[in-house]
């Protein structure tokens, strides 16, 4: 599997991205200034976290009108599976790949320590090597993860299975304390429509060796590997 | 020419923000506020040029990048007069 992970002035889990895709694949993913206009022939497409733009004007505004996002999205268009993690979800809601919008976490702080995720969704690239209703403990670190979509979208991404994953304790109930930033229906990652673009809130890079303390999110990784080869 | 853009939530977007202001406010004393709503500012200066194009370019500038529509709203002021 050949990925490129797309760098912007601020991205900072750029490198933690890439060695844990290295580490699932055997390859090192290419890494692409924001500057660049081509992409090479790549498998994933990775948006990484971090603070593009220093989050000026809205978190991922900006970073989201980079010369590379053009063809980024046109990748994303042709159905090339791509990855936005933290910054790289709110990149991707703003250029449209993806509905609603992240907005500043509902306590106003910085949350950043281990949650609980409920797998929603098994039937994609990203997330077929969970079970149903898995639940999974990955770290968040963010100021803006506060999901908000209106009712008819929301009822649209439930009704076509797009919500991939949801805040959740460790029972697997997706209740309002295990909420981590007020995020409508405790939506912590979401799919396009056909399930080739994945936005998350949580860092599943933080999570893919026993050095960090868990490695619930190596199987996404190994997940991508394993379809892409197929 | 200058314009003056404010971006603002939609009603009903929570804005917690603008309730941490209130809350701030009602400690310095100030009784009597009802609400807070937090926006932005932005302050253009445009070449000189027909108006009506530089309306329509400051609307595009808005729905591109400036409001997220999804839950802001914009004004746009251009010379001192609202632009519809």
């Amino acid at each position: 599997m050949t990925a490129a992970i797309i760098v912007f002035p601020g991205s900072n889990c750029d490198r933690d991205t890439a060695v844990a895709l290295e580490a699932a694949s055997g390859r090192a993913p290419r890494l692409i200034w924001h500057r660049e206009t081509a992409l090479p022939k790549v498998d994933l497409i990775v948006i990484p976290g971090g603070f593009a733009y220093g989050d000026y004007l809205r978190a991922g505004a900006i970073a989201a009108h980079s010369p590379i996002m053009r063809e980024v999205v046109a990748r994303a268009h042709a159905g090339v599976p791509t990855l936005g993690i933290c910054n790289g979800f709110q990149v991707l809601t703003e250029t449209g790949l993806l509905p609603g919008v992240l907005t500043r976490n509902a306590s106003l702080r910085f949350v950043c320590r281990d949650v609980h995720l409920r797998v929603e969704q098994t039937d994609s690239v990203f997330t077929c090597k969970y079970r149903p209703d898995q639940v999974l403990r990955i770290p968040v670190a963010h100021m803006d993860g506060n999901y908000i979509a209106d009712d008819t979208t929301l009822q649209e991404l439930e009704d076509h299975g797009q919500i991939a994953l949801r805040y959740c304790d460790a029972d697997g109930a997706a209740t309002a304390e295990a909420n981590p930033n007020g995020a409508q229906r405790n939506i912590a990652g979401l799919f396009n429509r056909r399930r080739n673009v994945l936005g998350l809130m949580p860092h599943p890079e933080r999570a893919a060796d026993p050095h960090h303390g868990g490695t619930d999110g190596r199987a996404l990784f190994a997940g991508l590997v394993e379809m892409i080869a197929a | 020419m200058q314009a003056r853009i404010h971006v603002t939530l939609k009603n009903g977007v929570l804005d917690p923000q603008g309730k941490a202001i209130h809350h701030a406010l009602a400690g310095l004393g100030f009784a009597g506020v009802e609400d807070v709503r937090q926006g932005k500012y932005l302050e253009l200066e445009l070449a000189d040029q027909d108006r009506a194009a530089a309306e329509q370019q400051l609307r595009q500038m808005c729905e591109q990048l400036l409001a997220n529509t999804v839950i802001e709203s914009y004004a746009i002021e251009l010379d001192g007069e609202a632009v519809a």
